[in-house]
């Protein structure tokens, strides 16, 4: 258990790591703004880096943040759903159902605005697919969630190749970004913020039976849960933010596997402080990401997934190791 | 102070009926042991016992109320189970988990308190677990996890605690010592216990009655005096089994060959 003093530190350390990650994204770029220009700019929102600001980099972190604590904070839920380690936002095929739908607009060429709607429209098939098939009578099976979720995703990976296979060429490269996970298009929709904001408050309230859920269904009932609701309550909860998080970027790949997992070791497994924790550092890694993703080869921008996998693989691999010694 | 029981309950496992309309009256001051052989149901029975599995035919009433009916969370802070096996798959600490017993006792934002944190750590010293506290639950031992699963039951304080097999892995010290703590809770006359058990001599030194299931739907049960013996031990096991007057009862052991 962690002392009030440390979880109070660990809070403030999150949210001054946040604001600073949102200031050196919004400062770096193509065109760098030292910090008079900086000042100059956020207060002077007509002129030319005004507009640089308040129109692209901004907007554009926020949304980084919001799609990375969806991501981890889904991730989470994942984890304890399935009660593995190894879960991730993505593998219960809601991302495969987005990444459809959004691959398939591209290919009949609808607008780029559209795009997110229908990668959300996508989503929720896929969640009322896995969810009416595994769903049955009975008692809960975490088993047949994980492999109806599973299939369903290598069925919609069949559909994505497909359409990869048959896509005009010129769609082919932004379709790869999508599947890669990219912000260069990501505008930061309220909507998105909102559904972060009220799944999160739900998690929190929900935070103590997250606990004694992870120590296996049996115990959590015998502790007074009643499992299978408070399961697919978790299930629907971890899918729409999944879903919200793709139909903004893409497939970003590793933040909801890689975060949750670096927060257990850092803060432990009490997901009163783990939840708040992972959706904080989610956030900011990926505002961090995204801001070497835009400037390493700059002016060529890189998909995100690509740095949040080169960045989260060897972080994680690196931690894990020190925390096998300390045991 | 509730009373926990069976109504012409029947189990069956895989389409085989393992125990026929069991009758049977859990009441405070009680310490019951449940004794059969392998696969004969006695796990199946307890989860009924619990409200994890519904009974094939028959009911189990809370208070006369049938279990199944009643919120879990209400369940809970009556009865509590020790299951047989204890699998950790993600980390905590060794007084994290022993506090997951206050969860049925708090409201839904509620944190634990000073209060809860105490009985964790009593129980955890009851236990032998003490110094253990700030240790991860999976590099503990087997017999380790399992005194801090009867630790988390302990912080539960349910009115009717259901063992599987408390004694698997411990070592005989912690035998002795854990059947005790459950014997003297009995004891109090508040509370009661219903414990699946494979050492006949532990059934005969700490509980008060006994269950046997004999298969194919026989069971017997009674005052553990008056249902131990030779005849019936060799009828549940299939064995010979020799009875020694020991200094605090008889005492039985199995024939060899």
């Amino acid at each position: 258990m962690m002392p009030t003093a440390h979880r109070r530190l660990l809070f403030l350390a999150l949210t001054l790591l946040s604001a600073a990650s949102i200031l050196i994204a919004s400062a770096a770029g193509s065109v760098t703004l030292n910090w008079s220009e900086w000042l100059a700019a956020i207060s002077n929102s007509s002129s030319d880096q005004g507009e640089l600001l308040w129109r692209l980099r901004l907007p554009r972190a926020a949304a980084a943040w919001t799609v990375g604590a969806l991501l981890s904070l889904s991730g989470c839920l994942m984890q304890v759903l399935l009660r593995n380690p190894l879960a991730d936002p993505y593998i219960l095929g809601v991302s495969g159902g987005a990444s459809c739908a959004a691959l398939f607009g591209m290919t009949l060429g609808v607008a780029a605005g559209v795009i997110p709607a229908l990668a959300w429209a996508g989503a929720l098939v896929s969640i009322l697919i896995v969810f009416s098939l595994a769903r049955g009578e009975g008692p809960w099976s975490g088993t047949r969630l994980l492999l109806t979720g599973v299939v369903t995703a290598s069925g919609w990976a069949a559909l994505i190749s497909l359409l990869l296979t048959l896509g005009p060429d010129s769609s082919l490269r932004g379709m790869l970004f999508w599947l890669i996970g990219d912000l260069s298009y990501a505008k930061l929709p309220y909507w998105a913020l909102a559904i972060l904001v009220l799944v999160f408050l739900a998690c929190l309230g929900m935070a103590r039976s997250l606990n004694v859920l992870a120590m296996g269904e049996t115990t959590a009932r015998l502790l007074g849960e009643p499992t299978r609701k408070l399961l697919w309550i978790v299930y629907l909860l971890a899918s729409v933010l999944t879903a919200t998080a793709v139909s903004i970027a893409g497939n970003i790949g590793f933040v909801g596997l890689i975060v949750p997992h670096l927060m257990r070791l850092l803060v432990g497994s009490d997901h009163r402080i783990l939840l708040p924790a992972a959706a904080m550092f989610g956030g900011l890694f990926l505002v961090l990401s995204d801001t070497l993703a835009r400037t390493v080869l700059a002016p060529r921008q890189l998909p995100v997934g690509v740095v949040t996998a080169l960045l989260g693989v060897p972080l994680f691999l690196l931690l894990l190791n020190r925390a096998r010694v300390k045991q | 102070m509730s009373v926990l029981e069976c109504s012409k309950v029947n189990v069956r496992i895989a389409g085989i009926q393992v125990v026929r309309e069991l009758d049977l009256k859990i009441q405070p001051g009680q310490f019951w042991g449940l004794l059969g052989p392998n696969g004969i149901g006695k796990t199946t029975l307890l989860k009924c016992l619990a409200g994890l599995d519904q009974p094939a035919a028959g009911q189990v009433l809370l208070e006369s109320r049938n279990i199944n009916e009643l919120p879990r969370k209400l369940l809970a802070r009556h009865i509590g189970m020790l299951q047989q096996h204890t699998v950790y798959v993600f980390d905590s600490s060794v007084l994290q988990t022993a506090l997951t017993g206050r969860h049925p006792h708090l409201a839904y934002w509620e944190r634990e308190g000073a209060r809860d944190l105490e009985k964790a750590r009593m129980a955890l010293d009851a236990v032998g677990l003490s110094d253990f506290q700030a240790r991860s639950v999976t590099g503990l031992s087997g017999g380790e996890a399992r005194r801090l699963a009867f630790a988390a039951l302990l912080v539960q304080e349910p009115e009717i605690m259901l063992l599987d097999e408390p004694t698997n892995h411990l070592d005989l010290k912690h035998q002795v010592k854990i059947m005790g703590m459950i014997q003297s809770r009995t004891h109090s006359g508040r509370h009661s216990a219903f414990a699946a058990l494979h050492d006949i001599n532990l059934a005969a030194s700490y509980c008060s009655h006994v269950v046997m299931l004999f298969g194919e739907g026989n069971w017997c049960a009674g005052p553990t005096g008056e249902m131990l013996n030779e005849t019936s031990l060799e009828k549940l096991y299939h064995c010979t089994v020799e009875r020694l007057e020991g200094a605090s009862g008889p005492r039985f052991h199995p024939a060899p060959g």
